[in-house]
């Protein structure tokens, strides 16, 4: 049993690039569902548009990296509006059921044979994001006691965690404000804000594209990191473990996703490691390596379900504020 | 209280694991010592016999593999590299054909344990059969399909109706129904018919401790719905990946029926089982609409659907008419799985894979509506595989999910839906 392994993976990986990603996608989420009570089952959709509109742009289409991640900002704003308009008047469970599908439909487009030349069918695309890297101010890799990071991962860390503060502290401000005040409103009872004469569709349709864009925000980290975009990254999955995420963490509360991604990182990273090297070293026999993967899932299913019925208001939340009860 | 939820939720997940737990088929280590490359040439569901795989590397190994009946091939490799798999196409029977595009060889980086390689597979084009001919084989297919997604989507939508939890978890059903009879069949030997019922009966049961256990309680608490939905999507997360546990990544083929010959009717070609299969499934559904409309629970599950309280106060016993449901649900939901199953072999995540397309069934239908149910399922087969005569197939399932926006624009209580429901 190698501890020093076990912790310095568990440690870095609870910051790690893939934390960043599931980070500003829960802090998308936090809008959409915590403030706003959106069901938004579709946020790995908004960061495959996102990620998707960077790499065929520079990759197939040739423009710069910033007209890239213009391009993908627009598709997510984009996709919030084609999903906003048959959806937000309806139930809570519509939109579910619309954003879950929509977010199939864009995996299946992208993963399929017919626009394989577009977006590489399920190998993807891959290296695009050089000129990011051509920023990079760190000059060698970073080794602090059990922290490690490589010379790349390092920056994509550093510059995803300064978007993840400036994303909380956007929200935090606009959750002060009056428009935020709305949105909590809408959450709690919309017919009583409809009643006081605002527009709740206009406000709804507005808090989707704010989530949507935070969460394209993780769907260009994800490919700027592996420099590549592959369908399967984005599949229904992801957005689950985000909404475990935002849920272990508090939704309606800033610090939520932040402290859910990390505690969430580091038990599925420790639990993985932990359990892989028991199995190596002998110590556990009735499990395969393989099967740890399966071990840590079936973990996440069983957290997701015994929070949302023993603690659905999570770690930070305040069961008064979440009344998490849409019609 | 909540120990006793636990407790329920331990004894559920038990009794889970019992129901596939001799299903278990570890990876076995290659001999070889290197990762394993498989995969299954099939044709409309039917496996492929005597295709020959090679798979060559830079450092002068090859192996080559000829699939068996079932259409399975297995290359063992010496060590993780890359590595060059090419299906001689001259070995592919008369008829069949790599679907376009995607060509006959494939290069894959294979690191460690089975790395699985897909060589799609279709009936040769240009065979000469008319756009007219192809029509009335895919509305049979859509009719076929139709109904498998409706003996879901009826327990989706009374459950929906109910209890207004909208089941996330119910694709898993639906894989719970084909694996048991996998292991009832496969490991216990029986023939499939005894396993097949089998199957049924023990997965009515384990939708009665399901509720009772998980659902039912948390009705007790007070949980609200959106909470309960993603219970739901919780326990979906957990049932699906113990399945992969147990029952592994391949897709396992039923040991009865799996390569049966189709019968010709002209332009059609329809095998035996899913004839037998077809009839099975309407004689349920027919079995629940007279349920629903003849019998005195299903009389009392309308009334409580249509308004609980009113429902509990005319004496209706509305704990145990949701009881029931669960159990209607859970065993139609299996049929659903034993039939896809049957035609498409048993896979961990088969269930999960046409959730959405029961879903969207349920949704053009009208949500709660069983009858609307019914008609959005045979809609959605019907659309799936008629868009394939102008789109590619594998792109069937965007087209269905597609309508279910465009219904939602325009009629979103859906077809039998009532207006008051949706807003």
């Amino acid at each position: 049993m190698d501890w020093n392994t076990i912790l310095s993976q568990t440690i870095t990986q609870a910051v790690g690039v893939l934390a960043v990603i599931y980070c500003l996608a829960a802090v998308g989420l936090n809008v959409h569902f915590g403030y706003t009570g959106l069901l938004n089952f579709g946020q790995s959709g908004f960061l495959a548009v996102a990620a998707y509109g960077l790499a065929v742009t520079v990759a197939n289409i040739g423009l710069s990296f910033w007209a890239g991640i213009v391009v993908g900002i627009i598709a997510a704003i984009l996709l919030a509006l084609l999903l906003g308009i048959p959806t937000l008047r309806l139930r809570a469970d519509y939109l579910a059921i619309v954003t879950i599908a929509a977010a199939e439909i864009i995996r299946l487009i992208v993963r399929s044979v017919t626009f394989r030349e577009w977006f590489g069918g399920s190998d993807g695309i891959t290296r695009f994001a050089d000129s990011f890297y051509d920023l990079n101010p760190f000059s060698g890799p970073l080794a602090l006691g059990p922290l490690k990071f490589s010379q790349n991962d390092l920056w994509v860390v550093t510059v995803g965690w300064i978007l993840v503060a400036l994303t909380s502290l956007l929200v935090w401000s606009l959750m002060r404000s009056p428009w935020g005040r709305v949105l909590r409103g809408i959450r709690e009872d919309e017919d009583a804000v409809r009643s006081l004469g605002k527009n709740v569709y206009a406000y709804k349709m507005q808090s989707l594209i704010l989530g949507g864009v935070i969460g394209a925000l993780g769907g260009f980290v994800s490919a700027i990191a592996f420099q590549s975009v592959q369908p399967d990254t984005f599949s229904t999955d992801f957005t689950f473990f985000a909404y475990t995420i935002l849920i272990l963490g508090g939704a309606a509360r800033i610090f939520g996703p932040i402290v859910g991604t990390m505690i969430f990182w580091a038990l599925l990273v420790f639990i993985g490691e932990f359990l892989s090297e028991a199995v190596s070293a002998g110590v556990i026999t009735f499990i395969t390596s393989t099967q740890v993967g399966q071990i840590r899932f079936m973990l996440v299913g069983l957290g997701l379900m015994m929070l949302m019925i023993f603690r659905p208001q999570g770690i930070f939340g305040d069961r008064k504020e979440l009344a998490l009860d849409a019609r | 209280m909540r120990r006793r939820a636990a407790a329920l939720l331990a004894a559920l997940v038990a009794a889970a694991a019992l129901v596939v737990g001799l299903g278990a088929s570890p990876a076995s280590a290659s001999s070889l010592g290197g990762p394993v490359l498989y995969g299954t040439v099939t044709s409309d569901g039917t496996g492929v016999q005597g295709v020959t795989i090679t798979a060559t590397n830079d450092s002068g190994f090859s192996g080559e593999a000829t699939t068996d009946a079932k259409g399975a091939w297995e290359i063992k490799t010496p060590k993780s590299g890359t590595y060059t798999v090419t299906l001689d196409e001259a070995t592919l029977p008369d008829g069949v054909a790599l679907t376009a595009d995607s060509g006959n060889t494939r290069t894959v980086n294979a690191l460690l344990g089975k790395v699985r390689i897909q060589f799609p597979t279709g009936e040769a084009t240009g065979g000469g059969a008319s756009k007219a001919e192809q029509a009335v084989q895919l509305t049979v297919d859509g009719l076929l399909l139709g109904l498998i997604l409706a003996l879901a989507a009826l327990g989706v939508s009374l459950i929906y109706g109910t209890t207004g939890l909208t089941n996330f978890a119910h694709g898993e059903l639906v894989t719970l129904g084909a694996l048991s009879t996998y292991f009832y069949s496969a490991v216990l030997n029986l023939p499939l018919v005894i396993s097949a019922v089998l199957a049924l009966i023990s997965c009515g049961i384990l939708g009665a401790i399901q509720d009772k256990v998980l659902w039912k309680q948390l009705r007790r608490r007070g949980t609200g719905l959106i909470a309960m939905l993603v219970v739901s999507i919780g326990l979906g997360i957990f049932v699906r990946y113990l399945f992969l546990f147990f029952f592994g990544g391949a897709t396992q083929q039923f040991p009865e029926f799996s390569g049966q010959e189709g019968l010709e009717f002209g332009p059609l070609a329809i095998t035996p089982k899913a004839i037998i299969g077809a009839i099975a499934a309407i004689i349920a559904i027919l079995a629940s609409i007279y349920w629903l409309l003849k019998t005195r629970m299903g009389k009392a599950s309308r009334a409580v659907a249509d308004n609980p309280a009113l429902a509990s106060a005319s004496g209706i016993d509305v704990e145990r008419v949701i009881n029931v449901v669960w159990i209607l649900g859970a065993t139609l939901a299996a049929l659903s799985g034993i039939l896809v199953g049957l035609t498409s072999g048993v896979s961990w995540n088969m269930g999960q894979q046409i959730l959405l397309l029961i879903f969207a069934a349920v949704t053009v239908g009208g949500l709660g509506t069983a009858f609307g149910a019914l008609l959005g399922s045979i809609i959605v087969g019907l659309l799936i595989q008629l868009s394939t005569l102008f789109i590619p197939p594998e792109l069937k399932s965007v087209g269905a999910l597609f309508i279910l926006i465009i219904i939602l624009l325009v009629r979103p209580q859906g077809l039998l839906g009532r207006r008051e429901r949706i807003g």
